[in-house]
């Protein structure tokens, strides 16, 4: 067996390649050691079935005080302070499935599917506000931000007069060139308005998840996180799984007929896309004692980096995995993660991918890009990846 | 061999409603699988094993 020298994670994408993986990561076994940013010598899983295995054991735990840090975010190499309460992505069971059963029914497939007509409603008038700009505009803040925040702001409960305010501070917690002292600001931000918010719905209920959330077993400091996180992760992902998709679609134009050949083609290609484009690509497991791994042992402690954007592209899993194939059967995908941690969100971005971009494509059949694609401005150091603008054109009316 | 349900492993992620809606589907307070109607799952439905084999808490498995 040969022994591979621990090094850091990779995060330097080929270029010109704005949708591949690092190369360096895809040169790594499906299991090897990896220096963390604190000089940590754990893990690094990049095959699909060790991802997935790993993501469900419950021999690895999620919380926050355990986990090395991949990488260092503006110098900051950790340790990363434990989850407050409510802090649900940084907590293991039972305290995680707690908030999971207060939360998931809110986010059912039954319940999001209903949701889809009002989706449509505002994807058109995102469409609309486009075609009365007339071609040649940056479709990021028109489209791939205004969709989802509307969206998610109308499902909390927040008004969407600030929505720009969010936006700038979601995209700010994200961003591992910002500076920690810039990060926590953007969260004690966002956190000191929902907690005026909580307040309001608490005295003064309106039709809406916030208010809803009120009225259950959450606690007022609870109830502040969730909200927190629940906007700031409606925010940001869809946004750039909408900006990068187009931007891919574009750059595959063969492709972009399928996208209006109905709902099932639809389904199909959303599928596609989260796995081919992985925007949230890295994740973090802690083993809580000595755990066999692919014939190596994961000592207590270590922590284990899952690179799901290699993961999804693993050929024992998915033939042809470089390959762009809005038909291929995509189910299994790590994209939305695995394990009991797997995003809770994901049946309501399902809908948001579907009924926006097959929206975008219907109304503007000629849309493409204004600029060559080597121009478009893609996120390098960022814990979502995605683009900053995408400027774009289409034969005007 | 059958379909096997452990709703406490469940996480509400909604895997199996959405592959296999027919047959699962999702309690509306807890969001964790609640099987639909009365028949037990069919093992040699495709639908049924892809809700198997995405379901991320293994709360859905195969009986040997």
């Amino acid at each position: 067996m040969t022994t591979v020298t621990p090094e850091p994670l990779p995060t330097e994408r080929p270029r010109g390649c704005p949708f591949d993986p690092p190369s360096g990561l895809r040169d790594r076994p499906r299991l090897s050691r990896m220096v963390y940013a604190d000089g940590h010598v754990g893990w690094l899983v990049t095959g699909h079935a060790l991802a997935r295995s790993v993501a469900a054991d419950r021999r690895f735990s999620s919380r926050h005080e355990l986990m090395r840090l991949p990488v260092a975010r503006a110098g900051f190499t950790g340790p990363l302070p434990p989850a407050t309460p409510g802090m649900f992505i940084g907590l293991d069971a039972p305290e995680h499935t707690r908030y999971r059963r207060l939360l998931a029914g809110k986010f059912t497939v039954r319940r999001m599917n209903t949701l889809a007509e009002r989706v449509g409603e505002i994807t058109a008038e995102c469409l609309d506000a486009m075609a009365a700009h007339g071609p040649g505009l940056d479709l990021v803040p028109v489209f791939a931000q205004a969709v989802p925040a509307l969206v998610i702001c109308e499902l909390l409960g927040v008004p969407t007069d600030d929505r720009e305010r969010f936006q700038r501070l979601a995209e700010a917690a994200n961003d591992l060139d910002a500076g920690l002292e810039e990060t926590q600001a953007a969260m004690e931000e966002l956190g000191g308005y929902i907690a005026g918010l909580v307040r309001e719905k608490a005295e003064t209920p309106t039709d809406d998840l916030l208010s809803d959330l009120t009225t259950g077993d959450l606690s007022f400091e609870e109830l502040v996180t969730v909200g927190t996180l629940l906007l700031g992760a409606g925010l940001d992902t869809t946004a750039n799984m909408l900006g990068l998709g187009v931007f891919a679609l574009l750059t595959h134009p063969d492709q972009i007929p399928v996208m209006r050949e109905g709902p099932e083609a639809v389904e199909k290609a959303v599928e596609e896309l989260l796995r081919y484009l992985t925007i949230a690509h890295t994740g973090v497991r802690v083993a809580l004692e000595d755990v066999e791994l692919a014939g190596q042992v994961i000592r207590a402690g270590e922590s284990v980096t899952i690179a799901a954007q290699a993961a999804n592209r693993d050929p024992e899993k998915f033939a042809d995995p470089d390959t762009l194939d809005l038909r291929r059967d995509s189910a299994g995908h790590l994209s939305f993660g695995h394990g009991p941690h797997q995003c809770l969100g994901q049946q309501l971005a399902r809908v948001e991918l579907r009924v926006a971009l097959a929206g975008l494509f219907a109304r503007f059949p000629t849309l493409r890009l204004a600029v060559p694609a080597d121009e478009v401005p893609v996120r390098r150091h960022a814990d979502i990846h995605g683009v900053h603008s995408l400027p774009v054109t289409w034969d005007g009316e | 061999m059958g379909i096997v349900i452990d709703r406490s492993l469940c996480v509400g992620a909604g895997m199996c409603a959405l592959s296999a809606p027919g047959v699962f589907d999702q309690d509306p307070d807890e969001g964790t699988v609640t099987p639909v109607g009365g028949a037990a799952p069919d093992p040699g439905d495709p639908a049924v094993r892809r809700a198997v084999d995405t379901c991320p808490s293994g709360a859905i498995t195969l009986a040997p």
